[in-house]
């Protein structure tokens, strides 16, 4: 049997006739692949939507079949959810965007096919932030962070609430009012977001962010997560929303300098150079060369590449993509915080460590 | 060919080389560790199962392995490996095979959702099965290891799995798990029972697995159609009885374990709707008198 290619994962999502065959020999380092990056339910999904899933042999199409309806459950339950949200925040007057997953969803964009969702994050103005979490309250979430010091690590340097929970329907919810920490090097501003979101019909009050915001924030939240486990993922939420939003030539020409106005041109540098490389996304030539404008300078700039390949192919069982998770998850703390307040943040887990 | 067919020295280097590949009913799951105890209960529990050749699809690929660090030194810790995020937490390294058995099930409860599954010990006579659908310490485990000794077909002690398709049962025999006091009266109840050593101090106390039976495992790819729904209630000193129970009853019960019928929406509600409808089904107290249980159930199973 030929070993599979690096790229098997990716390959697939990108076209996926290439599989319907019986004698495809890589099925269940496929499966095995898709789980660990939880792509299953979009890998069913995109099967699913070319007819192809019937095709797969048996063994592994029980996996997928499991994906599609643990997927499809999940969607429901997170429509039902956000009009839940929607009610509970009707008395605060402004207007709550969805992000990630369930604004996806929500906006029927291409990224929600087949998507496992884990929580539902909203972005609210910071000024609302109080009122916000009052009313939601007084709707049944709660805190899932009870140690005084996680309550005063995510109220004084976090973007968001501590995540809150339904104590009935169990949803976790996290409330931002920006996109990264406010102890990062980058501080989007936040009133540009709220201002230019879009509105949705389905529920009246909520919005998404508009298509430059909403791919700039894809690439931020890939590569300013320490926890690289979602990166492949949300790489493949990247590609689907470029190869959305770009038949419009307008969201090419307002994409870089909305980025370098939201401080963010770096992180979607990173994302395009990395999609294009993993998914074949098609992004116009120049646009690549301006963005390579935001990337680092040596010896950076190679490091990185280094690092985010082997990251960014999901492969648990290579040494290499833990060794440079195990790098970017130390960036990932170095651009969340400046040096002294990371250093008492891990000193102060360290010791807690013990009471546990 | 069976892991019983292979010697200790070959058991061991499946599972510290490419990965020891069993079937278990439906599935393949492979296993990796180097934990001598995962070896020595794989041995004792695991005998029976077939092999699966490295050709065939493997469903799960699970590790019980060392966490390494510092810390091993001072309090060895043991953890689940699977592909992604880690599910369960580390625990002591003589807790190892419970460890790979819980996670085992992890495996089924959070990925196949393929089927119904609800959170029963099943068995069969004659074809049907017998779901005893209940909390932890209402004697469910007990009385299914009870069963089985006395001849009916293990289908799994801890998750019914129903086809969405054909409400039909399909067998996941596994080792069956026992729990503190359990541990000696199947003992005695079952003088031939295989078991794994005892593994003590779990979060579920005292924990010791008994290997299926080789008609059971042989049997696995037979599935089962709906026959009885029995919710047991233990409590010490009571008198065995079997009582009918209503239809409504048993499905608000059957429900109440049915841990993933939500996803099926609609699909599920009907599936478990209809499988409720074909058993028949019924209360039973007992108060430990396992010869009287079983001759209850025996009653149940013999043709009119």
């Amino acid at each position: 049997m030929p070993s599979p290619p690096a790229d098997l994962l990716a390959e697939t999502l990108g076209d996926v006739s290439a599989v319907g065959s019986d004698r495809y020999p890589h099925w269940e380092e496929l499966v095995r692949r898709a789980r660990e990056a939880n792509l299953l339910g979009t890998l069913a999904w995109r099967l699913e939507a070319r007819g192809l899933l019937d095709e797969v042999p048996e063994a592994p199409r029980r996996h997928l079949v499991g994906a599609s309806v643990e997927s499809k459950a999940q969607q429901r339950a997170v429509r039902r959810e956000v009009r839940e949200i929607a009610r509970a925040l009707r008395p605060l007057g402004s207007s709550v965007v969805l992000l990630k997953g369930a604004a996806y969803l929500l906006a029927q964009l291409p990224p929600a096919g087949g998507r496992l969702l884990s929580d539902i994050d909203i972005l609210v103005p910071k000024s609302k932030l109080p009122e916000a979490e009052s009313l939601l309250m007084q709707s049944g979430f709660v805190t899932t962070h009870h140690h005084p010091d996680d309550q005063r690590y995510y109220r004084k340097w976090m973007h968001e609430l501590p995540p809150m929970q339904h104590v009935k329907r169990l949803t976790v919810l996290d409330v931002h009012h920006a996109i990264v920490p406010e102890t990062a090097r980058a501080h989007p501003d936040s009133a540009l977001l709220l201002d230019a979101a879009i509105p949705l019909a389905d529920p009246p009050g909520f919005a998404v962010l508009a298509p430059t915001d909403m791919v700039v924030h894809c690439a931020t939240h890939l590569f300013h997560d320490e926890e690289f486990r979602h990166a492949p993922r949300d790489l493949v939420d990247f590609d689907a929303l470029v190869r959305h939003f770009g038949v419009d030539d307008a969201f090419w020409t307002a994409l870089l300098s909305r980025a370098d106005e939201l401080e963010l041109g770096r992180m979607l540098h990173y994302a395009l150079r990395w999609s294009s490389r993993i998914h074949r996304t098609p992004i116009p030539v120049e646009v690549l060369e301006a963005a390579a404008g935001f990337a680092p300078a040596f010896p950076v700039r190679p490091l990185m590449d280094s690092l985010l390949g082997p990251a960014l192919r999901p492969t648990s069982a290579r040494a290499a993509t833990r060794w440079a998770r195990r790098a970017l998850y130390v960036r990932g703390h170095w651009l969340k915080m400046p040096p002294h307040l990371l250093a008492w943040h891990l000193a102060s887990k360290a010791l807690r460590h013990d009471e546990e | 060919m069976i892991v019983g067919d292979l010697s200790p020295v070959d058991i061991r280097q499946r599972l510290e080389g490419p990965g020891l590949r069993i079937t278990l009913g439906p599935l393949v799951a492979e296993i990796w560790s180097t934990s001598r105890l995962v070896q020595s209960a794989v041995e004792a529990v695991y005998a029976g199962h077939p092999i699966s050749d490295s050709g065939e699809f493997a469903d799960f690929h699970v590790a019980v392995r060392s966490t390494g660090g510092i810390r091993r030194w001072l309090k060895p810790l043991v953890e689940f490996g699977f592909d992604g995020a880690p599910p369960v937490q580390p625990l002591p390294a003589g807790q190892a095979f419970p460890l790979l058995e819980w996670g085992l099930n992890w495996c089924v409860a959070s990925h196949c959702h393929q089927y119904l599954m609800i959170h029963a010990a099943v068995v069969e006579r004659a074809g049907r099965a017998l779901v005893l659908p209940a909390p932890p310490g209402s004697g469910k485990s007990t009385l299914c290891a009870a069963l089985v000794a006395r001849g009916w077909r293990l289908l799994s002690d801890e998750m019914t799995l129903i086809d969405v398709d054909r409400g039909d049962v399909i067998p996941l025999p596994r080792p069956i798990s026992l729990k503190n006091r359990s541990i000696d009266i199947i003992g005695r109840f079952w003088p031939d029972a295989i078991m794994s050593a005892v593994v003590h101090d779990t979060i579920k106390g005292s924990i010791a697995h008994v290997r299926p039976p080789l008609a059971s495992v042989d049997r696995s790819t037979e599935r089962a159609v709906p026959g009885w729904i029995v919710l047991p209630r233990y409590k010490p000193d009571v008198a065995t009885k079997l009582e009918p129970l209503s239809k409504g009853a048993a499905f608000m019960q059957v429900l109440a374990n049915a841990f993933n019928y939500s996803m099926h929406g609609r699909r599920g509600f009907e599936v478990l709707a209809d499988f409720v409808d074909a058993s028949e089904s019924f209360e039973f107290s007992y108060g430990g008198d396992l010869e009287a249980a079983i001759d209850a159930f025996d009653t149940l199973a013999r043709p009119l």
